[in-house]
């Protein structure tokens, strides 16, 4: 009884970070440009990662094998911000500028006009 | 030094049992072997006094953990209603004070910033954070101050003298 409650809850968690996955991916598609994209890409770094891993762990029952997702869990959670940051800085140091909307009308109108809308991110 | 070079070899070797599963006395010698390397590449390379913070081994951290689990859950959700109206974002940048006062605890309060969603940190200098915000509430989040006080307390008792 208990080792199907067990499985059932992981199989939730492993279901539930499956879908957080694809959500970050269909942010990443949805959002504007370069760096409201990255928020998307948190949610897979973060939410979809802890919830594949806890599924997992229960899966595997206690054992050593438990220590070893963890690790990666917490590795996972030490890089990911590292790597966002980085990104982020070398969009920065690109001169992207963050699209805001917060700008007075005609600087968003030479926004338009110097970067095309829609793929900011591709002139690598 | 040596009690520096003393508990890193407690640790490695921690890790090392962890992660491995298989105690036969070879493959335990070589666990020993690599762990005297390491603990020896250390010391000659003089990271050990530089990288090692007491911030690491204070019940703290755990509990810090868990709050910061805890903030990411709520921002991954707000952030994922924003994906379903990508319409109603506002992304901005905002500058908030950095009140830590070690290098480790900035720095983690732009780990930290990082690390949920919906806050992304574009510069940290000692005094100042640079962060791009998807929304108003992600902006909240952070103006609020509830982190840069969390990560204060983090540091709390264990801040090493100088």
């Amino acid at each position: 009884m208990l080792d199907v409650l067990i499985n059932i809850l992981s199989w939730i968690f492993l279901l539930a970070g499956g879908a957080f996955g694809v959500i970050g991916g269909l942010g990443m598609v949805r959002f504007p440009d370069f760096y409201t994209r990255l928020h998307a890409a948190g949610v897979t770094d973060t939410l979809c990662a802890l919830l594949i891993v806890l599924g997992l762990v229960l899966q595997s029952g206690f054992s050593l094998l438990t220590i070893k997702l963890l690790l990666i869990l917490l590795f996972l959670l030490f890089t990911a911000p590292t790597a966002t940051h980085a990104l982020a800085r070398a969009a920065m140091v690109d001169g992207l500028e963050p699209g805001d909307q917060q700008d007075p009308p005609d600087m968003v109108e030479r926004d338009r006009e110097t970067k095309p809308q829609g793929e900011p991110s591709s002139n690598t | 030094m040596n009690r520096l070079a003393f508990s890193l070899t407690l640790l490695l070797a921690a890790l090392w049992l962890a992660v491995s599963g298989v105690y036969k006395p070879v493959i335990l010698a070589l666990g020993v072997a690599s762990v005297a390397l390491v603990v020896w590449l250390s010391v000659r390379m003089r990271v050990i006094g530089v990288e090692h913070n007491p911030v690491l081994f204070s019940w703290r951290l755990p509990a810090y953990w868990f709050w910061l689990i805890k903030r990411i859950f709520w921002a991954n959700i707000q952030v994922t209603r924003r994906v379903f109206r990508p319409d109603s974002i506002k992304p901005a940048v905002i500058k908030v004070p950095v009140p830590q006062k070690t290098s480790v605890g900035k720095v983690t309060y732009g780990n930290s910033c990082t690390l949920t969603p919906g806050t992304v940190t574009l510069r940290l200098t000692r005094e100042e954070l640079t962060a791009h915000v998807l929304d108003d509430e992600s902006a909240r989040d952070l103006t609020d101050g509830s982190m840069a006080e969390k990560i204060c307390w983090l540091e709390g008792n264990t801040e090493p003298k100088r």
